[in-house]
């Protein structure tokens, strides 16, 4: 388990250089800052299109300080399969980890990141989800929830939600977790967790977004920590094997701990036209994802 | 057609279809990683390179992936970790690829991809045709076509030199034609592994530069400003592009010392220093349009034959060369622009001087077999023509001929 201590030794350095193009309370500056803790910055980065090819800013300069690739929407996955067994081959070690968005993963991308699980090749995927694509102004992706307001749902969005990170453990990969940008330790030992182990491993990221969801920019870890306190985004790890609540969702297995869902709904501007029998359907969504976990946690025990 | 001062040289004689004529030059340059996706005819090609990796021929490692876009993706991303890396497809699958050859173009990453030409839907169609590798023409490949399975062999295993090297550092494209070459026996010479050595070193993985963990950070493919895009990107391709025409001289003067084999590296001239009349083509039918000249010259026409081996970088200086002094060209096309006519004649259109007669004959798409009698009777009738009428200007004539004798 990682500790604040060591984190301390990272105060100072600049994994991610300082006056990037990401908006105010980005939450992948956020993630992507845990992300280069975890591995002590020695690693490379293959980034599809979206917010990520922007933040670093305007070439020939980058404010981020590791190998990077940005590459075509749908073709992260495979590149970084190709630079792996590359540098298997050069005898070359270190992570090699995709940093990819919920378009990029869930949608586009879906069929060359369903291939490379598939091959089970050794690189740590990063679905850093905001839950739209918020780089080409919020329009809605597979891992929109239901009734979200985005740009290409204007009344709400009518399908439900892929549920990337489970149809990952169904292609037989050795790591799956979930994560959220609210918890860093949490995420910063899933990373080096995954990091230790070969094969294809998949970390699902929740990432709120502040102009995308509609709430300050202030709120950005508020609205990710009530994302878990209200049982909406559950922290789990799937292990060889073995699938486990992870320690900050623990609590709120207990139905009667969580905190009221409308805490979460109404910090966030997608939401405000929900009606009453709208959060209940919401409600009952999350009784039935946790329902759904915990079952799994017995199969994969 | 085998054209018999081609095939000699030092090597072991070997008969084998294109395909496999591919995969060899494939396991002679070592390459590192394979990734492919299937697609007819170029199946031949990755089932064989499968097969030398299983039996530890090849030191390669093999990625099955998912899609054609899936396999260049990943054998560019195992060129940014400094692999040398080759990829093979056709037709729909290259269309399925078309983003990639983009950013794989513009990564300046050496990356060769053979192409075994084929036909675009719909109708389903597997047979020949170029309009597939003629599409991709913008993308910043250097694109080459075959004539025999000599040349595909060789046109192969150069392409890796040539794109390696510092002054290109482009991907290349090699063409060949579907079934006529991919799927057909012919007699070729393969150097030896020790000949190929000692010319192809392996590839240095710091050249251009490489993606690695730990290593240098440097970022490929993040927004540029709009000028620093325009003025240097671009221009920078347009650069490697004009010097990799000096480069292919280098290159295959270099293998024909190393081979004893000799190729004009971007036109081949056949009988046209002194011809009137020239025909122009690209890819396999090239052997059948050198019968078709050989018979014309028997019967007193002086004509001779410009075959393109590579469309890009463009050979305009090259062909400008040739057409100098003719009285008429006639441009063959086995494939087609809709809305516009045959490619090869709308490139080399603006090379010809408005007082040389000029046609361009679309034919053989789809697979249709276009044999020497046809190249014979439509350049007869051309010359015939320009003779008759003193100049002729037609840049689109489709070549229908007859089916089944009616």
């Amino acid at each position: 388990m990682v500790t604040i201590n060591e984190l301390h030794k990272y105060g100072r350095t600049k994994l991610i250089m300082p006056g990037t193009a990401a908006c105010p309370g980005c939450p992948l500056q956020l993630g992507m800052r845990y992300l280069a803790m975890a591995l002590d910055g020695k690693f490379a980065m293959v980034i599809p299109a979206g917010c990520s090819s922007v933040i670093p800013g305007t070439a020939p300069y980058t404010a981020f300080t590791v190998p990077t690739m940005h590459v075509p929407f749908a073709s992260s996955p495979a590149v970084a399969s190709g630079l792996r067994r590359a540098l298997r081959i050069r005898g070359v070690d270190g992570p090699v980890v995709v940093w990819a968005g919920d378009g990029a993963s869930a949608d586009i991308g879906f069929a060359s990141l369903s291939g490379a699980a598939y091959r089970n090749e050794d690189i740590i995927y990063i679905l850093a989800d905001n839950e739209a694509y918020m780089n080409t102004g919020i329009q809605a992706s597979g891992t929109t929830p239901p009734k979200a307001w985005t740009t290409t749902s204007p009344r709400g969005k009518t399908e439900g939600r892929k549920d990337v990170s489970l149809i990952m453990i169904m292609h037989n990969v050795p790591y799956v977790a979930t994560a959220s940008i609210a918890y860093p330790m949490d995420f910063i030992d899933k990373v080096r967790r995954a990091a230790s182990i070969r094969g294809f491993k998949f970390i699902h990221l929740h990432a709120p977004c502040p102009p995308g969801w509609k709430f300050p920019d202030n709120y950005t870890v508020r609205v990710a920590r009530l994302a878990v306190e209200t049982g909406m985004w559950i922290l789990w790890e799937y292990n060889q094997g073995k699938l486990t609540i992870s320690p900050p969702s623990i609590p709120y297995k207990d139905k009667g701990r969580r905190k009221p869902i409308e805490e979460y709904l109404k910090l966030q501007g997608r939401f405000s036209h929900l009606t009453k029998e709208d959060i209940e359907e919401i409600k009952a969504g999350v009784d039935r994802q946790w329902d759904l976990i915990l079952k799994l946690t017995e199969i994969y025990r | 057609m085998i054209n018999q001062s081609q095939v000699s040289g030092r090597g072991i004689r070997r008969i084998m279809v294109g395909d496999h004529a591919v995969a060899e030059a494939v396991k002679l340059a070592r390459v590192n990683v394979i990734s492919a996706y299937p697609i007819t005819p170029q199946t031949l090609i990755v089932e064989r390179l499968s097969e030398m990796v299983e039996r530890g021929e090849l030191k390669a490692d093999f990625i099955r992936v998912e899609s054609e876009f899936s396999a260049l993706a990943s054998v560019y991303g195992a060129a940014a970790a400094g692999a040398r890396a080759f990829t093979a497809t056709s037709s729909h699958g290259l269309f399925y690829m078309y983003e990639m050859l983009w950013w794989a173009a513009a990564s300046r990453l050496p990356l060769v991809m053979a192409v075994v030409t084929r036909t675009l839907g719909p109708p389903w169609n597997i047979h020949d045709e170029h309009t597939d590798i003629l599409a991709i023409r913008d993308s910043g490949w250097i694109i080459g076509m075959a004539s025999d399975v000599q040349e595909v062999f060789d046109m192969t295993l150069t392409a890796f030199k040539l794109s390696e090297d510092e002054r290109v550092l482009l991907p290349v494209a090699i063409g060949l034609d579907g079934f006529i070459l991919s799927h057909t026996t012919e007699p070729l010479y393969i150097p030896s592994q020790e000949d190929v050595d000692s010319w192809l070193p392996p590839r240095n993985p710091k050249v251009p530069y490489v993606i690695e963990p730990g290593g240098e950070p440097v970022t490929l493919g993040n927004l540029p400003r709009m000028d620093v895009y325009h003025e240097l990107h671009r221009a920078y391709m347009d650069e490697a592009m004009d010097k990799a025409k000096n480069v292919l001289h280098e290159v295959y003067s270099e293998y024909g010392k190393l081979t004893g084999r000799y190729y004009e590296p971007l036109v081949e001239c056949y009988r046209c220093s002194d011809a009137k009349y020239v025909a122009v083509t690209m890819g396999a039918w090239s052997g059948d349009a050198k019968v078709a000249v050989d018979e014309l010259r028997d019967g007193g026409y002086p004509v001779g034959l410009i075959r393109i081996r590579y469309i890009r970088p463009f050979p305009d200086e090259e062909l400008a060369t040739y057409i100098n002094g003719v009285r008429g060209i006639v441009v063959f096309d086995r494939d087609y622009s809709a809305g516009f006519g045959g490619v090869l004649a709308g490139e080399l259109m603006g090379l010809v001087p408005s007082n040389v007669s000029f046609k361009g004959v679309i034919a053989g798409l789809g697979g249709v077999d276009v044999s020497p009698s046809d190249f014979r009777d439509v350049i007869v009738n051309f010359i015939n023509d320009v003779e008759r009428d003193g100049y002729l200007r037609v840049r689109k004539w489709w070549y229908i001929p007859s089916v089944n004798g009616g």
